[in-house]
C-alpha cells in the first residue's frame, strides 16, 4: 500500500448539505478518503448515499459545503470534469445503449473520441488483467444485468480513474467472482487507486473496507473500521435500531404445485440461452430457491415459468412439461396461469411489474383484474375504481409502501417500496404457487426483511415458492432446498442445511466460461 | 472547451435539462403554443406573398366564422376529421400506428355506396344505418390488412396501412370510371346521385351539417369511457405505455394490435360514408381532401384525448375552410392550407419538448470553475 502521511487526502467533504423541496438529502456530511483507501459508505436506501455520489461525481451540485480533491477546493460542474479529476462511477441503473455492442458504448462514453474498433483491444487487455470477462463485440441487449455491470466497470477502469466509487456492485456475482472483483479492487488500491464502495452488504464491507461512514437519514450516523464492528454494531449504525432475522420454522411440505419435467426449450434471442432437460418440483408450503450467476437461463426460465413464452407450441405434447397445480401450463397465457393461481414477481419492477407511468391503483389492475381471486376490480368489462382504489390502499398499508397514497405514480416510488408494492399486490392475490425473481435487488434493509417475511409468511400458509435470487445469503435465509442454473441446466435441489456457499459456488461456475457458451451457439446453429 | 463551443454558449446560454416529471402545464399548452406560432409564420407568409396581413387573417381565421352557413361549413368538415383522429388516438396510444386512416376512410365510403347505389331504395328507411354500418365494415377490412400482416408476418403496420391509402384510392377510381360510372352521366367519372332515402338529413335548415357530427360527438364521449373506464381499453393503455407489463400481464399483443386498427378502421370507414351520404351524396373519384391524413395532426393537437381531439377537429376544420377563403379572396395557391397544416404539427412537435425538457440558463460560473479544473 502507498498510503504516504505526506500526501494530502484523495477526497475530502466537509459539510455537504444538499435540500430537495420535501428532504432534506444530506446535512453537513462530512467523509475523508486517503490514497489507496478503500472506503465504504453505508446506509439504507433514502440515507443519502446516492445524492452524495453524485455530488462527487458533479451529477448535482451541493448547496453548502466544501469537496476538496487532492488537497484543492474544487467545484465539479459535471461527470465530464469529474471524470478529467479522475474519478470514476458505476452506478447501479446502467446507462448503457441496448442495440450497441459493448465497445461502441464505451466508446460513447469515453471523453476522448476513439473508434470502437481500435478500443477493443483496450477493452480486452482491461478485462483479463482484471478477471473480467467481456466481450467487446456483443451487443447490450443481449446480455444479462451482471455481463452489463462488467462493461460499466471496464468502462471506468478505461479512464485509468484516482477515485472509482462502486455502487452496490456485488449483488450480481457468485461468491467467486465476488473474490475476484475485491482482489482486482485491493489491487487497483494498492496502485495508488481510492475506492469509494457503497453497499449495504455488511460481510463483504467488514471483508474488503478499511474504513467505512454509514449515513442515516441523511446524516452522518458514524464512521468505523469495520473490521473491528460486528455486523450487528454496524447494522445498528445503518438502521438505527436492532435487526430482526427471518425465521424459518421447520415444516412438512404437502401436495406438488409446481412442476418442471425434463424442461427444455430453445431460444429465438441468439445470445440466449437454451434450457436444457430442467426437472424442478415444488411443494405446498417450502420455498425453493434457485441460485446462479445471471445469464445462465434464468431469464428464459422465468419467461417460460410466468407464460412470457409459452411451451409446446410446436409439439403440444411438451405443454405439460410445466404443471402448475397439477394443470398442464405450458400452452396458457400469463393471465390464464394466473387463474390457475400462479402469482408473479419478476425482475424488472419498473416496466414489467408496474407500469411507470400509471398510479398505483391502476397498477393494482394490471394483474389483480386476472387473479384467480375475483377480486371484484373488472365487471362487466368496466374497471371498478372503487375497488381497484380500495386494493391499492390495502397493500400500501400491508406491506408499509412508503407513497403518497394510492394515486402516487408507480415511477415516483423508490426500488423498495415499489417492489414492497408489487409483492404485496401478488400475495394479496392469494397465490397457491409463487414465482418470484431478485425479490431484494438494490433493496434496503428495511424493505428486504419485509419482503423475505412475506415470502415466508407465505410458506407457511402452504404456498409454494420458487426464489430465483443472485443473492446467496438471501437464499440461505428463506430457502428450505436450493438448486444452482449453470449454462441452462440446473442442478438437483438440496436441503439448505446441507449446503455450504464453497459448494454452491462450484455449482454455479462448473465449466462456465464464456468460450463454452460460444460453442454452444455453434452447437445451435449447426 | 473548443472556440466554437464557446462561441455557441455565449451567443445562446441556455441548454435543455430533463424535467424530474413531464409538465402538466405543457402537455396543455403545447397545442397553444403551436398554434399562436403556426398563425405568426402564416403572418409573415402572407407578408411575403405582398398581401395585407390584417385582411389576410381576417379572411383566413374569422371570416369562415361569420355567419350561420359558416358555423354549419366548420361542423362538417370537422367531422371527418374528429371521426378519423378519434379512432387513430386509440391506436397510438397503444403504440398502433396506424398513418392510413385516409384509405379505411375512402373504402368505407366505397363499401357504404355499394349499399346505396344497389339497394338504397328497396331498403327504404334502414339505407342509411345499413350504410353506416357498411362504411365501418369497410374501413376495419381495409385496416384488418396491415393488422393480419402485422400479427402474422411482423411486417411494420405505419408502410402498411401508408400504402394501402393508394390502391384504396385506385379501387374508387376504377369504380368510378368503370363499372359504377352513371350511364346517364355524360361520362363523367362519377356514380349515379342516391336516391333521397341514403343521403343523411341535415341538421339545421340553411346549413349542410349532418347527423354525423352529432355521431362524432357522441362517439368522442363514447371513446372517452372506453379508454378511462373499460378494461380492453385499459389494456391497450398499458400495452402502449410499457409493452413487457402489457406482456407479464398477460394482455395479448395480437388482440391489441387488432383491436387497435380496427377500431381505427371502423371510425375512418365511418368518416367516409358521411361524406359522401351527406355533402357530396354519390360516388366520385376524390372523396376526401386527405381528412385521414389531416386526422393525424388533430389527434396530436388533441393530446389523443377524446375531447381536446374534438376541439383540435374544429380548429384544422378552420383551417380547411380558411385555405378556401384565401384562395378566393386573396388568390393563394391552394397549397396554403397544406403549409398551415404542416407548420402546426411541427411547431407542436417542437413544443412538446419542453414537456419532458426545460431551457436552463448556463451559468457563468460554472464555466470559470471549469476553467480552474481542467
Amino acid at each position: 500500500m502507498t498510503k504516504d502521511v505526506a500526501l494530502p487526502p484523495r477526497l475530502q467533504l466537509r459539510g455537504i448539505t444538499k435540500r430537495y423541496p420535501t428532504v432534506v438529502a444530506n446535512d453537513r456530511i462530512d467523509l475523508t478518503v486517503g490514497v489507496g483507501e478503500i472506503h465504504a459508505l453505508l446506509g439504507e436506501n433514502g440515507a443519502g448515499k446516492s445524492t452524495l455520489m453524485k455530488i462527487v461525481y458533479g451529477v448535482t451540485r451541493p448547496d453548502e459545503g466544501l469537496i476538496v480533491w487532492e488537497g484543492k477546493a474544487v467545484a465539479i460542474a459535471s461527470p465530464a470534469e469529474a471524470r478529467k479529476l479522475g474519478i470514476g462511477m458505476v452506478f447501479q441503473h446502467f446507462s448503457l445503449f441496448e442495440t450497441l455492442t459493448v465497445a461502441e458504448n464505451i466508446a460513447l462514453a469515453m471523453d476522448e473520441k476513439i473508434k470502437p474498433a481500435l478500443l477493443a483491444p483496450r477493452i480486452r487487455e482491461v478485462s483479463e488483467k482484471y478477471g473480467l470477462p467481456v466481450d467487446p463485440d456483443r451487443l447490450i441487449h443481449s446480455m444479462s444485468v451482471g455481463e452489463r455491470q462488467r462493461v460499466e466497470i471496464v468502462r471506468c477502469l478505461l479512464q485509468s480513474p484516482r477515485l472509482l466509487i462502486m455502487d452496490e456492485p456485488t449483488s450480481v456475482l457468485t461468491p467467486q467472482a465476488v473474490l475476484k472483483l475485491f482482489e482486482t479492487l485491493r489491487r487497483l488500491a494498492s496502485e495508488g487507486v481510492s475506492i469509494l464502495y457503497i453497499s449495504h452488504k455488511l460481510d463483504e464491507i467488514r471483508a474488503l473496507c478499511d474504513t467505512a461512514t454509514v449515513l442515516r437519514g441523511g446524516r452522518l450516523s458514524g464512521t468505523a473500521v469495520p473490521r473491528d464492528e460486528s455486523n450487528a454494531s454496524l447494522a445498528r449504525l445503518m438502521v438505527g435500531s436492532d435487526l430482526t432475522a427471518c425465521q424459518l420454522l421447520p415444516r412438512e411440505p404437502g401436495e406438488i404445485e409446481l412442476e418442471l419435467t425434463n424442461l427444455s426449450l430453445t431460444t429465438r434471442d441468439p445470445f440466449g440461452t437454451r434450457l436444457k432437460d430442467l426437472n424442478l418440483r415444488i411443494r405446498a408450503g417450502e420455498i425453493v430457491g434457485i441460485a446462479g450467476v445471471s445469464g445462465n437461463g434464468q431469464k428464459e426460465l422465468l419467461a417460460a415459468l410466468s407464460g412470457e413464452t409459452l411451451v409446446g407450441e410446436i409439439n403440444r405434447s411438451h405443454a405439460g412439461m410445466i404443471r402448475i397445480c397439477g394443470q398442464p401450463a405450458g400452452l396458457l397465457n400469463p393471465a390464464q396461469r394466473r387463474g390457475l393461481g400462479l402469482g408473479f414477481v419478476p425482475e424488472e419492477r419498473l416496466g414489467r411489474g408496474a407500469v411507470p407511468a400509471m398510479t398505483l391503483a391502476e397498477n393494482a389492475l394490471l394483474t389483480a383484474a386476472s387473479g384467480g381471486s375475483s377480486t371484484g376490480m373488472v365487471r362487466h368489462g368496466m374497471v371498478q375504481q372503487q375497488a381497484a382504489r380500495a386494493f391499492a390502499k390495502a397493500t400500501i398499508e400491508q406491506f408499509k409502501v412508503k407513497c403518497g397514497g394510492e394515486a402516487s405514480v408507480a415511477s415516483s416510488l423508490s426500488g423498495g417500496n415499489l417492489q414492497k408494492f408489487i409483492v404485496g399486490r401478488e400475495t394479496r392475490l392469494k397465490p397457491k404457487v409463487m414465482v418470484v425473481a431478485q425479490p431484494t435487488w438494490g433493496v434496503d434493509v428495511g424493505a428486504a426483511l419485509l419482503i423475505r417475511q412475506a415470502l415466508i409468511d407465505l410458506r407457511d400458509q402452504g404456498v409454494a415458492l420458487l426464489v430465483i435470487s443472485e443473492e446467496l445469503d438471501e437464499l440461505f435465509m428463506i430457502c428450505d432446498r436450493i438448486a444452482v442454473i449453470n449454462q441452462g441446466r440446473l442442478s438437483p435441489t438440496l436441503p439448505s442445511a446441507e449446503l455450504s456457499i464453497e459448494q454452491i459456488g462450484v455449482l454455479m461456475s462448473a465449466s462456465h466460461a464464456d468460450e463454452s457458451r460460444h460453442a454452444e451457439h455453434a452447437d445451435v446453429a449447426a | 472547451m473548443s472556440l466554437p463551443e464557446r462561441l455557441l454558449q455565449s451567443l445562446w446560454p441556455f441548454r435543455l435539462e430533463k424535467r424530474t416529471e413531464p409538465s402538466s402545464v405543457m402537455r396543455l399548452a403545447s397545442p397553444l403554443i403551436a398554434a399562436t406560432a403556426m398563425a405568426l409564420t402564416g403572418l409573415v407568409v402572407f407578408l411575403i406573398l405582398g398581401k395585407d396581413p390584417m385582411t389576410a387573417c381576417q379572411v383566413f381565421f374569422l371570416k369562415p366564422l361569420s355567419t350561420t352557413y359558416d358555423l354549419g361549413e366548420l361542423a362538417l368538415k370537422a367531422t371527418p376529421l374528429m371521426l378519423c383522429a378519434l379512432g387513430l388516438a386509440l391506436g397510438f396510444r397503444a403504440n398502433v400506428w396506424n398513418i392510413g386512416a385516409e384509405g379505411q376512410l375512402t373504402l368505407g365510403a366505397i363499401a357504404g355506396s355499394g349499399i346505396a347505389l344497389f339497394w338504397g331504395e328497396a331498403l327504404g328507411a334502414f339505407a342509411l344505418p345499413v350504410m353506416m354500418v357498411a362504411g365501418a365494415l369497410g374501413g376495419m377490412a381495409w385496416a384488418a390488412i396491415p393488422a393480419f400482416l402485422r400479427t402474422r408476418f411482423h411486417t411494420n403496420e405505419i408502410l402498411v396501412s401508408l400504402m394501402l391509402v393508394y390502391i384504396a384510392q385506385q379501387l374508387l377510381g376504377y369504380l368510378v370510371h368503370g363499372p359504377w360510372r352513371d350511364p346517364d352521366g355524360n361520362n363523367f367519372p362519377q356514380s349515379k346521385v342516391f336516391v333521397e332515402n341514403a343521403v343523411l338529413p341535415m341538421l339545421v335548415e340553411g346549413t349542410r351539417v349532418t347527423a354525423a357530427f352529432i355521431v362524432g360527438l357522441l362517439l368522442a364521449v363514447a371513446s372517452w369511457v372506453f379508454s378511462t373506464r373499460s378494461f380492453a381499453g385499459y389494456r391497450m393503455l398499458v400495452a402502449g405505455l410499457a409493452p413487457q407489463a402489457a406482456a407479464y400481464a398477460g394482455f395479448s399483443e395480437k388482440r391489441n394490435i387488432w383491436l387497435a386498427l380496427l377500431i381505427g378502421g371502423g371510425m375512418a370507414g365511418l368518416a367516409g360514408i358521411s361524406e359522401v351520404a351527406g355533402p357530396i351524396g354519390l360516388l366520385q373519384p376524390v372523396v376526401s381532401p386527405g381528412y385521414g391524413f389531416a386526422a393525424i395532426i388533430v389527434a396530436f393537437v388533441g393530446r389523443l384525448h377524446p375531447f381536446g381531439i374534438v376541439l383540435a377537429s374544429l380548429l384544422m376544420s378552420l383551417l380547411y375552410l380558411g385555405g378556401e377563403a384565401a384562395q378566393i379572396d386573396l388568390q393563394l395557391p391552394s397549397s396554403i392550407t397544406g403549409l398551415f397544416q404542416g407548420s402546426l404539427l411541427f411547431y407542436l412537435l417542437a413544443a412538446d419538448l419542453f414537456i419532458t425538457f426545460r431551457l436552463r440558463r448556463i451559468r457563468r460560473e460554472s464555466r470559470a470553475v471549469a476553467g480552474v479544473a481542467s
